[in-house]
């Protein structure tokens, strides 16, 4: 694999994690269990939709073949997506889709910060543009898990839980394949490795905070990253992808 | 009008009629979203976005190619920069003024935020999400009137 192309596999990672994740928040509007929730959803949602343009159109551009945005998030099927496992989880309850925003927006603002300082220029660009929100996404989490942990016995089993449930996903982050190195080889990417202390010690930070207990390592579901998904991300697509399906290229 | 006797000035006052779709009080100048303005091989208008998913930005970008038409100016492109990216610091005086006479307490890096009704200092923030990504809901308890706060960014 040469440099270009890992380059391309990395920055649609990132696209693919961003929409995803996205998608899943997007299911919840109008969901939500209060007006101020239903707004930070929408429009941290619209964030992250943002944030997965960017990505594509600059994998688009790297590739060369003409795709566009649009080609990238809703023209490939499931294998060519590599988002995280985590994020194609379904929403289930508050708590559930809570853990989930808390684990992946821990991990990505060190994941943003060390793109920040690699030697791609357009990807330390997008990532300085994108640090700015996940940092005040990463707060809005921290505190609504501190709420539901430091709450009622209700809310803390079930924050308890949550955690519990979502911790088999959060190994897939840290493990380094082939294109994980190219990128840190090639253009100083991030070191998985340091960015998972951070991480620990972040979350620990707040699971405390919330009265909870960090869960212990188990096994690690992983996959997302090479395409290989659990069940869900097929009927995620299936609904985000109908219309351009059934009528490409469609505009409106 | 041949592309090559617009003058650069000239742009920026015709950029100060574009309004930001969201708040139409202010002039996308008054935004602070114009990096630049080339007038030597046709216009090209720089433009930075606010925020990754400000659903504004093509809404933006095509007022803009639009208002250079209507001066007939055709040979127009508009280039997107992410680096360095926005902050609110970017918004002018001219600009805070016009969102405080509006309604809107502009960005402060003090707390509490003055009331933009009656300038009261006895205020509280309702909600940190407001109608916009980037405005949080506070309320006066002077005169009881709630106001939109534009957050730091
Ligand atoms: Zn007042």
């Amino acid at each position: 694999m040469s440099a270009n192309q890992a380059l391309i596999a990395y920055t649609l990672r990132l696209a693919d994690n961003a929409l995803i994740l996205a998608q899943r928040m997007v299911e919840l509007v109008a969901a939500e269990p209060e007006l101020e929730e239903e707004l930070a959803n929408a429009n941290f949602a619209l964030d992250f939709i943002g944030q997965a343009r960017m990505f594509y159109t600059y994998a688009g551009e790297l590739e060369g073949q003409g795709r566009s945005e649009d080609d990238f998030a809703f023209m490939r099927d499931e294998r060519e997506f590599g988002n995280l496992l985590l994020l194609e989880q379904p929403n289930g309850h508050f708590g559930d889709a809570l853990v989930r925003q808390f684990l992946f927006e821990a991990f990505y603002l060190h994941l943003l910060e060390a793109l920040m300082r690699c030697s791609d220029q357009r990807l330390c660009e997008i990532a300085a543009r994108a640090i700015k929100e996940v940092k005040y996404h990463f707060r809005h989490s921290s505190h609504w898990l501190v709420r539901l942990g430091d709450g009622t016995e209700l809310s803390h089993n079930r924050a308890q839980t949550s955690l519990d449930d979502a911790w088999r996903y959060t190994g897939e982050m840290f493990t380094a394949d082939e294109i994980d190195t190219a990128m840190q080889e090639n253009f100083d990417g991030p070191d998985l490795a340091s960015i998972h202390e951070l991480w620990r010690r972040d979350i620990a930070t707040v699971v405390v905070e919330a009265t909870l207990q960090l869960p212990d390592d188990q096994w690690m579901a992983s996959g997302g990253k090479q395409g290989r998904h659990s069940e869900h991300l097929g009927f995620l697509l299936a609904e985000m992808q109908y219309l351009q399906r059934s009528f490409p290229g469609a505009t409106w | 009008m041949v592309a090559a006797e617009v003058k650069r000035e000239q742009v920026f006052e015709w950029l100060a009629n574009v309004p930001d779709p969201e708040i139409p009080v202010l002039s996308i100048l008054d935004l602070g979203i114009v990096r630049d303005v080339d007038v030597s091989a046709g216009v090209t208008v720089t433009l930075t976005p606010t925020y990754s998913g400000c659903p504004a930005t093509e809404v933006i970008e095509s007022t803009v190619l639009m208002a250079l038409r209507q001066h007939g100016v055709v040979d127009v492109a508009i280039k997107r920069v992410l680096s360095p990216p926005w902050t609110t610091d970017w918004i002018t005086a001219d600009g805070r003024e016009k969102l405080r006479r509006y309604g809107i307490a502009p960005p402060s890096k003090e707390k509490p935020v003055a009331c933009p009704q009656c300038e009261s200092l006895d205020t509280e923030c309702v909600s940190e999400f407001g109608s916009t990504a980037c405005k949080a809901a506070w309320r006066c308890r002077e005169c009881l009137e709630p106001f939109e706060y534009f957050k730091c960014l």
